[in-house]
């Protein structure tokens, strides 16, 4: 198990290690009793069978009993510590978390979003979360939480972080080609710390010049999953020398990609596909602000092909 | 049979070879093709599910060597997907779940009830060519633009992606009929076919498994049939039953499918266990201890089973009172397996053990099924399973149980029946370093999964963090390590068919009935009316060095070959 670092993840390790032991015991009762009876009656030792009774009631309910007592220990234990990691304190600093294929995205309170998960240390932190696509799940090793993530509705989590640092996310649900690329990190920072880095990040678009805040937004919110700049298709197409050129559409007829079509491919995706490509790509429609879409439009003219 | 008369009589050890045998009174591919035997139905199954288990293990190794490095190694993320669902899908569709009951319950079970057949052979054969409608369909899929959803095919994924998702499903729901009708004909051959003299608690283990897990087939299999058409329609046609954006429901799809697939696991497991009944008391030479609780907890195993799927589910969002109450019964299910390990043990106890191929893989069963069964303490715990759902824990664990079980068990079964349907002995040594090899290359496969799922490693991971890949390398050495076993005890067992021994009628000396007729067996089944008595008194046969096996010494069939 990584070093446990949230309020709840001792209990989780310190029932993960009682269990271990009964089962440490239990299969070394077998194992040994297994071994012993192999060496002891092998038939080059016993060359026959000795006669013993091949039922004994009391000794198997004895076996019924035992087992059956430790596994509801075991039970009422792991519902104990479950209804602890799943009841969110009234006070908790809430962030909304929003899973995409194959990116997080983490929204504050003011309106910022981030790749990462920002906390302050010693604060319960409350996720609700949910999916632009298909089934995600949120997993904190170090802080043995795991939730799914799921379109069209809402779950969620939390965690009281103990110690400062950076922990790793995972999504845990299989979603396809870029599942095993889709981590972000929790950062914990110090206290007073976070508070600090929020106000920063919320103003740091402002006073950037629209090229750069859209290389940022193009980063941060997803952009980069499936759209590349060094003129390889992924899942969608290049943005490498995009604007102004033509572009070959399913439905036929070339169209210009100009600033409308940027805009309109944006927030409605599937209105004109490019030829070649898989209508998966959700609608950025109330997720991207309209200075921020001229800010990546102000981007991708940055991005001309060499001549 | 007219034909009994003019074929020469069997050897007095009891080998048919040179007799009349179900192998060689018909003739030609119609022959096989149209059969109604049991013991030909059960011999083309074999055959089909060991190339089915051939191809899953090809893409397991594939799915190994691709992990050999935490980035690319010899296939790309899409490719790597496929190869884990098809690995998935073709191992527990087309291999597991038919693979005991279709292939090894088919040709013994109307044996150990001394029947003629099982209740519809006509059935049985529709069975059959089910399974195969459902491999050509899963076929299908794999040229088409293989599936990537992982066997599982979770909505609303699974509804989206462009690959052959819906050939593939299709492809299940025939397998399920198969399922199914083996299970119907089952059901009533145990009920009408057992012989006069064999009460409820007469029967061999085996069968009494074969029992839970025919009824779990019959009551299970039809939900998953209709979850899988549902999910169907909805990628062909856009009903909106699972996905989000038609106004249906993910979660459902995960509540119909667990409802089919947890019972799954238990018409895998239920029949190996029955197995191991068999073959633990034959090789130590004792009565079976514990009869009565064994046939119960089948029962109580195939009964509960339908009551766990929503452990599946417990970070999936469903209530906290619905995990409580999921997490109690999966602790509940499993007590009846605790019992069966104890019973197994006490088998052995004041025995007379012989290590044969069969023991081997029971004793390996009894080791890797009892870390399958206790790491599933971890994960039925709610707490602990919150950190360990979806990581290479689960993975692990129910490989130690499906692999180590099942399919050790089915192995275990093979070299135990080998002799009575082929009629031949493999060569002991062989066999015996096959199953070692086995043995160490499964705990080198999967062992260190437990590690690395306890440390957060996720499953169905293409790129990995660098930290895990000594885990990955020890894993692919294991999965090469057992690549090897499979090939000797394959090697071993071809082997014996040209030059193995002939064996005799009752080579380990059994008690269970079809040991009393001969290797292999007349199309008839019994030539002699098989005497019926307690299937696990072994002590009243005796090894005959004359023959190399063994003799009845007790009884009217003892008395009349005096």
């Amino acid at each position: 198990m990584p070093p446990a670092a949230t309020a709840t993840a001792g209990d989780v390790d310190t029932l993960f290690h009682f269990i271990l032991g009964i089962s440490a015991a239990f299969f070394l009762l077998i194992v040994g009793l297994m071994v012993l009876f192999v060496f002891r009656y092998h038939r080059g030792r016993a060359a026959r069978p000795a006669p013993s009774s091949s039922h004994n009631t009391a000794l198997e309910l004895t076996w019924t009993i035992i087992p059956l007592i430790l596994v509801v220990v075991i039970f009422g234990w792991g519902v104990r510590v479950f209804l602890d990691i799943n009841t969110v304190p009234a006070d908790a600093y809430e962030v909304q978390v929003t899973g995409q294929k194959w990116k997080w995205f983490f929204t504050y309170p003011n309106g910022h979003v981030d790749e990462n998960l920002h906390v302050p240390v010693h604060r319960p932190v409350r996720l609700v979360m949910t999916s632009e696509d298909v089934i995600h799940s949120f997993f904190v090793p170090a802080f043995r939480i795991k939730r799914d993530v799921l379109p069209g509705r809402y779950t969620k989590l939390w965690f009281e972080a103990t110690r400062s640092g950076e922990f790793q996310v995972f999504c845990a649900e299989y979603c396809g080609a870029g599942h095993s690329d889709m981590l972000a990190q929790v950062i914990v920072h110090e206290p007073g710390g976070f508070e600090k880095w929020l106000e920063q990040e919320a103003n740091v678009l402002a006073k950037l010049p629209p090229a750069e805040a859209g290389a940022r937004l193009y980063k941060m919110r997803g952009c980069a999953q499936c759209h590349s700049v060094d003129g390889k298709a992924g899942i969608g197409p290049t943005f490498l020398g995009l604007v102004g050129e033509p572009v070959p559409l399913q439905t036929g007829g070339p169209v210009s990609a100009d600033e409308n079509y940027i805009r309109e491919s944006i927030l409605e995706p599937q209105a004109k596909l490019v030829a070649g490509f898989q209508p998966v790509m959700p609608t950025y429609k109330g997720r991207l602000k309209d200075q921020e879409i001229t800010a990546i439009i102000s981007y991708l003219k940055t991005l001309q092909k060499a001549h | 049979m007219t034909d009994a008369i003019t074929t020469p009589a069997p050897a007095a050890s009891g080998n048919a070879l040179a007799g009349a045998n179900y192998l060689n009174q018909e003739r030609g591919l119609r022959s096989w093709l149209f059969t109604l035997d049991h013991k030909r139905i059960g011999m083309m199954y074999l055959v089909s599910i060991l190339t089915s288990f051939l191809l899953g293990g090809i893409f397991a190794l594939l799915v190994r060597t691709e992990l050999l490095t935490p980035t690319k190694t010899i296939m790309d993320a899409k490719t790597y997907n496929q190869m884990f669902t098809l690995h998935g899908a073709v191992m527990i569709f087309l291999f597991i779940i038919p693979g005991i009951p279709a292939a090894l319950g088919n040709f013994v079970l109307p044996l150990m009830l001394g029947a003629r057949d099982v209740a519809f052979p006509r059935l049985n054969l529709a069975s059959y060519y089910c399974w195969v409608g459902g491999a050509v369909l899963a076929l299908v899929s794999m040229i088409l633009g293989s599936v990537d959803t992982g066997w599982t095919f979770y909505t609303p994924y699974s509804t989206t992606t462009d690959t052959a998702v819906i050939s593939m499903v299709l492809g299940v729901f025939v397998l399920g009929f198969s399922s199914i009708l083996t299970g119907l004909n089952f059901i009533v051959t145990i009920h009408k076919l057992r012989p006069e003299g064999m009460g409820w608690f007469g029967m061999p283990l085996f069968v009494w498994s074969l029992y839970g897990t025919a009824i779990i087939q019959v009551l299970a299999t039809p939900v998953l049939g209709i979850t899988l058409l549902l999910l169907a329609l909805e990628k062909a046609v856009g009903i909106g039953i699972f996905d989000p954006a038609l106004g249906g429901d993910p979660v459902l799809f995960q509540h119909f499918f667990w409802f089919y697939s947890h019972p799954a696991v238990y018409i895998m497991i239920l029949p190996a266990m029955g197995i191991i009944s068999e073959t633990v008391s034959t090789f130590s030479r004792k009565h079976i201890f514990g009869y009565r609780f064994i046939a119960y907890s089948s029962i109580a195993i195939a009964v509960i089973s339908f009551l766990v799927w929503g452990h599946h589910m417990f970070v999936s969002g469903q209530s906290n009172l619905l995990g409580v109450i999921f997490s109690f019964l999966t602790f509940m299910v499993a007590i009846p397996s605790a019992i069966k390990v104890f019973n197994w043990t006490a088998t052995m106890y004041k025995g007379s053990i012989w290590l044969a191929a069969p023991m081997i893989y029971t004793l390996s069963f009894l080791f890797l099924f009892g870390i399958g069964g206790l790491t599933g303490l971890f994960l039925g715990s709610l707490a602990t399973d919150v950190h360990l759902h979806d990581t290479y824990f689960v993975v692990a664990h129910f490989h130690y149980v499906m692999f180590g079980g099942t399919v050790i068990a089915f192995l275990a079964g093979l070299h135990y029946w080998w002799p009575k349907m082929l009629g031949r002995m493999y060569n002991q040594r062989w066999a015996n370093i096959a199953a070692g090899l086995v043995f160490v290359g499964f705990n080198t496969t999967f062992f260190v999964q437990f590690v690395m799922g306890a440390k957060g490693m996720p499953r169905r991971y293409y790129n990995y963090l660098p930290e895990f890949m000594p885990y990955h390398v020890a894993s692919t050495i294991g999965s090469y390590i057992l690549a090897v076993g499979f090939f000797i005890a394959a090697g071993v067992l071809l082997h014996s068919l040209f030059r193995g021994k002939p064996a005799p009628a009752n080579p380990w000396g059994s008690a269970t009935l079809e040991w009393q007729t001969t290797s292999p067996p007349p199309t008839e089944n019994f030539a002699v009316t098989p005497e019926v008595g307690d299937p696990y008194d072994v002590e009243r046969f005796q090894y005959d060095a004359s023959i190399d096996g063994y003799v009845v010494t007790r009884g009217p069939l003892a008395a009349a070959a005096r």
